[in-house]
């Protein structure tokens, strides 16, 4: 039996605003609690809510990332629920007319290109924050209250797990590209409601869809949605069937689990905010928003294969992340061989980045730094490998490489006089290696080669060194 | 006239409840203002739009610019329970 | 002329005097607080009063007058404030037990107004509980009781701002509308009150009852204090977004200017039967004193008037019962001491700290909301209410006022109406459009009948209050109606 996979999203990206929705508090993350906080993002009686222009406008910038329509008129609507970390005993939220509907996300699916429908994209406030203490009890911090928010919802066009994760990559890449938020899971920054079920493709008969919440890492999304796909397809082979609920994943038992079901279906009782009254969204303020879109992920790809003459593969992997690009071209600004600069970029930062789990924007260098060492290098100062070393410690103290290279002496020999004299005792200590290469085994220079590498300690230059044993032995 | 479980229903709705004695009065109480809001069905709005608004106006926008906060301690003046700095409740259950 | 006691000046005077040092502001303040020492036991007008700072604040009046510094509009000029508006620092409380201890730590846009322009804050007025009800029964604390016969209510919500005023407690108080919560106690209480156009006063720190309807009103022995008020607490505010950003008016420039030719229409409606026929009889008087003053009167019709109050009940429940689901335990006010889980934390709290009215109200609008209901209750409530504003918007094109009684009834005793809501919200019926459509109004004296006050109401179209104020004026000024002050002890007094 084949069973196809339906999976649609529910993500809540918080604004990279100074300011909250509705009040002037900061927005900052990681203040003591209760320290943001005024009448409005407290509920207390008598406080109104005035909108944020920038949040809207960001809610615009999304849109039209995304290829969505930008409402002209538009209205914030009350949600009513209660729960502890509402302040007011309702969200203000955007009901029946959000400012972006439809649209696209465009990821790629067995290498061909596949373009994921949004619902549409609306603002909202966020909710406070609760921890539990030892004791059973739940303290509540309100700084997170009133933060300005988007949600995105997308069809169910996703039929894959690893088609969700890519979804959520361009989702995130393209709101940090364009400086909308920092869609950090880690912080609470991006959050993921994920709806799936399956359908058994002859009888056309659907599990129930199930809903899960408070997973928090892409990687979390994978296995939940790999598990549950797992789970509706066993169900339904046995001629049963998933009961509509929502659950949780849980990271240490690798399995999803039930959470408290609510009781019955939520009736928010929406109406349009009475505190608040409509938004005009004029033609005028959306091209001034687009005339200053930053460049796009697809964009950049480009401009690097025809400005930098870089390969597709190359553009591809430095244009990731907006920080990765910026860094590649800060660089580039010092270097003459851009492909170097990719080389040295995609090989030894990138990897030492995924060993560390760490991003481009928290290295200890920068880019003008990293331009320094590569030139070193291609002058000839330092050698290949030293200058791998050399990027090393820059990682590990920050230090620059000129500073590196001087404390701990790792100017390369370029003196000939000097590498003969090496090359000339290594050439005596062994006869065998000469003897060999005499007779034709060729290999045996390499070893030369690396004996006198050893003595100087990789700082005598291998060119020069080549050439000299071959000289000496020649002559001999 | 509205039903006692409608009555409950509601008042779930809306976080309150009311013991055996009450209920009765009260569904009485409620059924007569029901009954007579009603009287607006007598109304033809098949043309008319709904009015949220009296003014008219379109939405005056704030900058995004940080304003103080409020002192912690005033934030958590009113609060009924506190500790470390939190406004403290019982488990509150996902 | 018989010299006046300091209580018996009007603010506007008072601020002149206080202005020439004539009087000084402790003066006055100790004056207020020995009436409100005599009076209160009777009245029962405030739920706080602020003596210590108010003195406080006299002091430093007297010293910036002494000083020659520049001096507020209002200097010195005591105002009572309705308990549902906030004040830093001083316990607000709506007259709610859920809120009984509550201290705000901001005040109101127009308590910062008042305070910049010099005013003293005298004390909180009592009020039906979160302003849902016309009599001030509904306080969780208190009744205050009619000035002009302490065994009849002084109309509501804003029964205590009235109250006080009438019974020469404060000179000006603030009260709030939502359905003629300002206009309806002025009558009952003899005494003048401005509803003004909604978006002219600022909301932001009013608490709130119905967002869409809810303004800010102010109450005086005359018209020109009203307006000499309305002056200091009207203007734009950009902390609320439905307040309206236009030029600042001055509402006491034009105020005696004649109305010859104003146009004034007479609704039918407004006084057909459920309005008492010696108060219909009253007003039609009063309708010739405006002739007399050169304006017009007419018979017209408002014929969507029936509809106003069950169209009022809906929307007004429903913005509430989404406005009150703030009040939870959680953060500020009352917490109930019973309760296992997080649920019944928030069912014991708001059961036992609400009153009945505010329960049912709150049960009402999350009725007219509910999944099922929006369409046929709330959405249809909001279309009639554009139906409603069509008819005033016709009659505006062509009248410059409607004038019409502003109660049907005489103020009723205390308990009268409690066991019947319908009939409580009958008090309304004839103040509720004016807010439903945004209007102004205004509430003036026009006599006794059977020794309590009746009140005539003069509406006028949105931001149009110079023409209301300029006719309540010119009728307050000409038309003979004496003033007599309320009678607490059983003396008659005559200004």
């Amino acid at each position: 039996m084949k069973y196809k996979t339906l999976i649609g999203l529910e993500i809540h990206v918080e604004l990279m605003t100074k300011s909250k929705l509705f009040c002037g508090c900061s927005t900052e993350f990681g203040g003591e609690a209760n320290t943001h906080c005024c009448p409005v993002c407290l509920g207390l009686p008598g406080a109104l809510p005035v909108i944020n222009k920038k949040a809207v406008e960001y809610c615009i910038k999304a849109g039209l990332a995304f290829n969505c329509n930008i409402a002209k008129i538009t209205k914030m609507d009350r949600k009513n629920y209660f729960y502890p970390d509402l302040v007011k005993g309702y969200q203000i939220s955007q009901y029946d007319v959000p400012i972006c509907s439809g649209g696209y996300v465009e990821i790629e699916s067995e290498d061909k290109p596949k373009k994921i429908r949004l619902i549409r994209i609306h603002v909202e406030e966020d909710t406070g924050k609760s921890i539990h203490s030892e004791k059973g009890e739940t303290l509540m911090d309100f700084n997170r209250s009133g933060v300005p928010l988007i949600e995105i919802v997308t069809e169910p066009d996703m039929n894959s797990p690893e088609e969700a994760r890519s979804f959520l990559e361009k989702l995130k890449a393209t709101l940090r590209y364009i400086e909308v938020s920092d869609c950090k899971m880690e912080e609470g920054s991006l959050r993921c409601d994920v709806n799936i079920n399956v359908v058994e493709e002859s009888t056309g008969k659907k599990s129930k869809i199930i809903e899960m919440k408070n997973i928090n890492s892409f990687k979390g999304v994978v296995k939940a949605l790999e598990y549950e796909e797992k789970r509706h397809r066993e169900l339904l082979s046995q001629g049963k069937d998933t009961v509509r609920e929502t659950r949780r994943w849980d990271e240490i038992r690798n399995e999803t689990v039930v959470m408290r079901r609510k009781e019955g279906v939520s009736d928010y009782r929406y109406f349009p905010e009475p505190d608040l009254v409509k938004m005009e969204i004029k033609g005028e303020w959306i091209e001034n928003i687009r005339k200053n879109f930053p460049e796009l992920p697809q964009e950049k790809k480009e401009r690097f294969m025809q400005e930098y003459g870089l390969p597709e593969y190359d553009s591809e992997v430095l244009t990731g992340t907006k920080e990765l690009a910026d860094f590649f071209e800060k660089t580039s600004k010092y270097v003459d061989d851009y492909k170097q600069v990719s080389n040295w970029i995609m090989g030894d930062i990138l990897r030492r980045l995924k060993d560390e789990d760490m991003q481009i924007e928290d290295i200890r260098f920068n880019p003008m730094e990293f331009a320094e060492l590569l030139n070193m290098v291609n002058k000839g100062e330092v050698g290949n490998n030293i200058g791998k070393k050399v990027l090393k410690e820059m990682f590990e103290t920050g230090q620059s490489p000129k500073d590196i290279v001087r404390d701990k002496g790792l100017i390369q020999m370029n003196d000939e006089e000097e590498i003969k004299d090496i090359v000339n005792t290594v050439i005596t200590q062994n006869p065998q290696s000469v003897a060999d290469f005499k007779n034709g085994k060729n290999r045996a220079i390499g070893f030369l080669v690396g004996q006198v590498m050893k003595k100087t300690k990789g700082k005598a230059n291998p060119q020069i060194v080549n050439k000299l044993i071959l000289e000496i032995i020649k002559a001999k | 006239m509205i039903s006692k479980e409608e009555v409950k229903h509601i008042a779930e709705l809306s976080r309150l409840k009311f013991n055996e004695e009450e209920i009765e009065d009260f569904t009485r109480k409620f059924s007569e203002v029901l009954e007579y809001v009603e009287k607006l069905k007598e109304v033809d709005t098949e043309k008319a739009e709904p009015m949220y608004e009296v003014n008219s106006l379109i939405q005056l926008m704030r900058e995004d610019k940080v304003k103080e906060s409020i002192p912690k301690e005033d934030t958590l003046l009113n609060a009924p329970d506190k500790e470390f700095g939190y406004f403290k409740l019982p488990k509150v259950v996902e | 002329m018989k010299q006046l006691k300091i209580i018996e000046i009007s603010a506007k005077e008072l601020a002149e005097r206080i202005k020439s040092k004539e009087i000084s502001s402790e003066e006055v303040i100790k004056a207020y607080f020995e009436r409100i020492e005599e009076a209160e036991e009777k009245v029962d007008a405030f739920i706080t009063l602020t003596k210590e700072d108010a003195l406080k604040s006299a002091k430093k009046t007297d010293e910036k007058i002494s000083r020659g510094e520049k001096l507020g509009a209002i200097e010195g000029v005591p105002v009572a404030i309705k308990d549902n508006i906030v004040t830093k620092g001083i316990k607000t409380t709506c007259a709610s037990k859920i809120l009984e201890n509550f201290i705000p730590p901001y005040n109101a846009t127009v308590v910062d107004k008042i305070k910049n322009e010099g005013g003293i804050i005298i004390g909180k007025t009592n009020m039906d509980e979160f302003a849902m009800g016309s009599s001030t029964e509904n306080s969780r604390f208190k009744n205050t009781k009619n000035p002009y016969d302490l065994s009849r209510v002084p109309g509501g919500s804003s029964g205590g701002s009235a109250a006080a005023v009438a019974s020469l407690e404060a000179p000006l108080a603030l009260g709030s509308e939502t359905g003629g919560s300002v206009r309806q106690p002025a009558s009952f209480c003899g005494v003048v009150g401005i509803k003004p156009t909604y978006g002219l006063v600022s909301r932001y720190g009013l608490i709130a009852f119905a967002s869409s309807l809810d303004q800010i009103g102010t109450l005086g022995r005359n018209v020109e204090d009203c307006a000499f008020i309305l002056n200091v607490i009207s203007g734009y505010d950009d902390k609320d977004s439905t307040s309206v950003n236009m030029v600042k008016k001055d509402y006491m420039k034009y105020l005696s200017e004649d109305i010859k030719g104003m146009k004034i229409a007479l609704p039918k409606e407004y006084f057909g039967e459920g309005v008492d026929k010696n108060i219909s009889e009253r007003i039609r008087e009063s309708a010739r004193a405006f002739e007399k003053l050169g304006a017009t009167i007419e018979e017209v019709s408002l014929p969507y008037t029936q509809y106003a109050l069950p169209c009022y009940y809906l929307i007004a429940t429903s913005e509430a019962s989404s406005n009150l689901a703030r009040f939870d335990g959680i953060r500020y006010g009352y917490r109930a001491k019973d309760y296992s889980d997080i649920n019944e934390l928030y069912i014991n709290t708001r059961s036992q700290g609400f009153g009945e009215e505010v329960k049912r109200r709150i049960m009402l609008g999350t009725y007219s909301l509910s999944s099922g209901y929006y369409d046929a209750y709330y959405k249809k409530a909001q279309k009639v209410r554009g139906l409603l504003k069509k008819d005033f918007d016709k009659i505006f094109e062509k009248y410059d006022l409607i004038l019409s009684p502003t109660s049907p009834t005489l103020p009723f005793r205390i308990g009268e109406r409690l066991d019947d809501p319908v009939s409580m919200y009958m008090a309304d019926v004839l103040t509720v459009s004016v807010n439903l459509t945004g209007c102004c109004a205004i509430s003036v004296p026009c006599g006794y009948i059977e020794n309590l006050p009746v009140g005539l109401q003069l509406i006028g179209n949105r931001f149009n209050e110079e023409k209301i104020l300029r006719a309540a004026y010119a009728f307050e000024k000409n038309s003979g109606t004496e003033k007599i002050l309320p009678d607490l002890r059983g003396e008659e007094n005559e200004i």
